[in-house]
C-alpha cells in the first residue's frame, strides 16, 4: 500500500509542531543566552 | 494486555494520515523524559531543606537511569506487542506519577518517597518512553530512518535544555522550601502529563504494507548491510552483530561521557597555568556548548547516516573521535580553541552514536522487533554510564595523589578513551549481514502482526 494523498491536516500539523517546537525553542534560547553571557560578557 | 483505545489495533492510521504527525508525537515524549538530565537543579534545595548529602540527593537520578536501562531492556517486547500508544501512555503515567509521589514525599519530609517516586516509578517511564516511538518512526520513515530516530532522540537531549531553566524559574517563584519544592514537583507532574498526552493521542502505526509514495523496499539498494528480512529480539541477542553493536555503543558512549561528566573541572584544570585560565562561569558556558553539540549531533549525524550508510558514519564517530582525543592529548594546554572545538565534535559524535543506532539495528535486523532489540542494546548505555566516569575520575584522583596537576591529570584517560574508540572502530569493521538462520521463517516479518510475534 503506497502513501495516498494526505488529507488537509495543515492546521493539525502546525499545532503539533508548535506544541513541541515552542518549548524546545525556549530551551535553546535560554542556553544560547547563557553561553553568550558567559563568553561575551 | 492493552485494551481498547491504547491497543495497537486502535491506533492504525487511516490511509491519508500524514507521517509528519509522528515525529512531534515522539518529541512530546522525549522532550518530557529528557528532563532527567536536569535533575541537578533540584539537588541544592533538596539538600538544604531535607538535610541530605550530595550522594543522597543524587539517588533519584541514579536510580532513574538504572530503571531506564532495565525497563527498556525488559519492557521492549511488551512495547512491540502492545504498540506505541500503550507505551507512551505507560510512560506518561509513570513519569508524571513519579513527580506527584515526589511532591508528596517532600511535603511530608519523607525522602524515601522521592527516591521511590522519581527514581523507580519515574524511571520506568523513562525507559518505556525512550523506546516507545523508535520502531513506529522507522516504519513510517523506511526511506529516512536515521533522520526520523534522530529527531526523537535529539528531543531527549533537548528535554534538559527546557527543564533546566523552567525548573529553576519555578523554584524561584515557589521558593526553595519543602512547600515550594513540593509545589514545583506537583506542577511538573501535571504539566508533563498534559504535554505527553499529545503524543498518546497523536501517535499512529502505519497500516500493514504501507510505504511512502514512490519508495520501493529493495534490498538496501544493493547494500548488503541493509536487510529486508526480519529477526526477532530473542534471536537478535544470539547474533554476533548484536554484541558488536553493543560494544560499539558502549565504547562510543564511554568516551563521550568521560568528557561530559568532567567537562567543567577538566577545562578549568587544563588551562589553570596558562595566561588565560578558565573561570567557573566560562566553564559552565563550555558545558552548555557541549550540551548543544550533543543534541545537534543527534539530528545532523543520524540524518547524514541515511546518505552515507550506517557503517561509514560509525567509522567517522569512532575513527575521527579517536583522532580528536589524540589531538587534545598532544596539544595539551597550548590551544584553548583546539580543546573546545575537539570536545564539541566529540560530543556531537556521542549524541550521533545514540541517535544512529536504531537505524543501524533496523538495517541489520529489519523493522520486525527493532524497538525491543533497541531496548536490549541500551544496557550498553547503562554500562558506559558507570565505565566512563569511573575511568576518568579514578585516574584523575590517582594522578592528583601523585602530585600532578593540569593536563597531566587527564592525559592517561584521554589515551584510554582513544583506545576504546579504536576497539569500537574494529568492532564496527567486523559487522556483517546477519546469517539467514536467524531470520523469521515468514520471510517478511513485518507482514506478521507483532501482537502474535514471539
Amino acid at each position: 500500500m503506497n502513501e495516498t494523498e494526505p488529507a488537509r491536516r495543515t492546521p493539525l500539523l502546525i499545532l503539533v509542531w508548535l506544541w513541541v517546537g515552542l518549548p524546545f525553542l525556549y530551551g535553546v534560547v535560554e542556553l544560547v543566552r547563557k553561553v553568550a553571557q558567559l563568553f561575551g560578557g | 494486555m492493552a485494551l481498547g483505545f491504547l491497543d495497537r489495533s486502535h491506533s492504525i492510521a487511516p490511509p491519508n494520515w500524514s507521517r509528519w504527525l509522528i515525529p512531534p508525537a515522539a518529541l512530546s515524549v522525549h522532550l518530557a523524559i529528557g528532563q532527567v538530565y536536569a535533575w541537578s537543579v533540584f539537588k541544592p534545595p533538596l539538600e538544604e531543606t531535607l538535610g541530605l548529602s550530595g550522594t543522597q540527593s543524587a539517588l533519584p537520578f541514579q536510580l532513574g537511569i538504572v530503571m531506564l536501562g532495565l525497563s527498556a531492556a525488559f519492557g521492549g517486547t511488551l512495547v512491540e506487542r502492545n504498540g506505541p500508544r500503550w507505551a507512551m501512555f505507560v510512560s506518561m503515567t509513570c513519569f508524571s506519577s513519579g513527580f506527584l509521589i515526589s511532591a508528596l514525599g517532600v511535603a511530608a519530609s519523607q525522602y524515601w518517597l522521592v527516591v521511590l517516586g522519581y527514581g523507580v516509578v519515574g524511571g520506568v517511564g523513562l525507559g518505556i518512553g525512550y523506546i516507545s516511538p523508535v520502531s513506529t518512526l522507522i516504519k513510517w520513515f523506511p526511506d529516512r530512518p536515521g533522520m526520523a530516530t534522530g529527531i526523537a532522540i535529539m528531543g531527549f537531549g533537548g528535554g534538559a535544555l527546557i527543564a533546566s531553566p523552567w525548573s529553576n524559574q519555578m523554584l524561584e517563584s515557589f521558593g526553595s522550601t519543602t512547600g515550594g519544592i513540593a509545589t514545583t514537583f506537583l506542577v511538573h507532574g501535571l504539566v508533563y502529563a498534559v504535554f505527553m498526552s499529545m503524543g498518546v493521542l497523536l501517535v499512529r502505526v502505519p497500516p500493514e504494507g504501507w510505504r511512502p509514495r514512490g519508495w520501493q523496499p529493495t534490498a538496501g539498494n544493493g547494500n548488503k548491510m541493509i536487510t529486508t528480512a526480519s529477526v526477532s529480539a530473542r534471536n537478535a541477542i544470539r547474533t554476533p552483530q548484536f554484541w558488536l553493536l553493543w560494544v560499539i555503543l558502549c565504547f562510543n558512549v564511554t568516551a563521550g561521557i568521560g568528557i561530559l561528566e568532567k567537562a567543567s573541572p577538566m577545562i578549568t584544570e587544563f588551562f589553570r597555568d596558562t595566561a588565560t585560565p578558565v573561570g567557573a562561569a566560562a566553564a559552565a558556558g563550555f558545558v552548555g556548548l557541549l550540551s548543544l553539540t550533543n543534541m545537534l549531533g543527534r539530528f545532523v549525524w543520524s540524518s547524514t547516516s541515511d546518505l552515507i550508510g550506517r557503517r561509514n558514519i560509525y567509522r567517522i564517530y569512532l575513527g575521527v573521535g579517536a583522532g580528536l582525543y589524540l589531538v587534545i592529548a598532544l596539544t595539551g594546554d597550548t590551544s584553548k580553541i583546539v580543546f573546545v572545538l575537539a570536545a564539541m565534535v566529540i560530543l556531537s559524535f556521542y549524541g550521533g552514536g545514540f541517535a544512529t543506532v536504531p537505524a543501524y539495528l533496523k538495517d541489520l535486523f529489519g523493522t520486525y522487533q527493532v524497538g525491543a532489540i533497541h531496548g536490549r542494546l541500551l544496557t550498553a548505555w547503562s554500562t558506559a554510564g558507570i565505565l566512563g566516569p569511573l575511568i576518568v575520575n579514578a585516574i584523575a584522583d590517582s594522578q592528583e595523589a601523585a602530585g600532578k596537576q593540569g593536563p597531566a591529570l587527564y592525559t592517561t584517560s584521554l589515551y584510554i578513551m582513544m583506545a576504546l574508540l579504536i576497539a569500537g572502530f574494529v568492532a564496527n569493521e567486523l559487522v556483517r549481514p546477519v546469517h539467514p538462520r536467524f531470520h523469521e521463517p515468514a520471510g517478511d516479518g513485518s507482514a506478521v502482526p507483532e501482537k502474535e510475534a514471539r
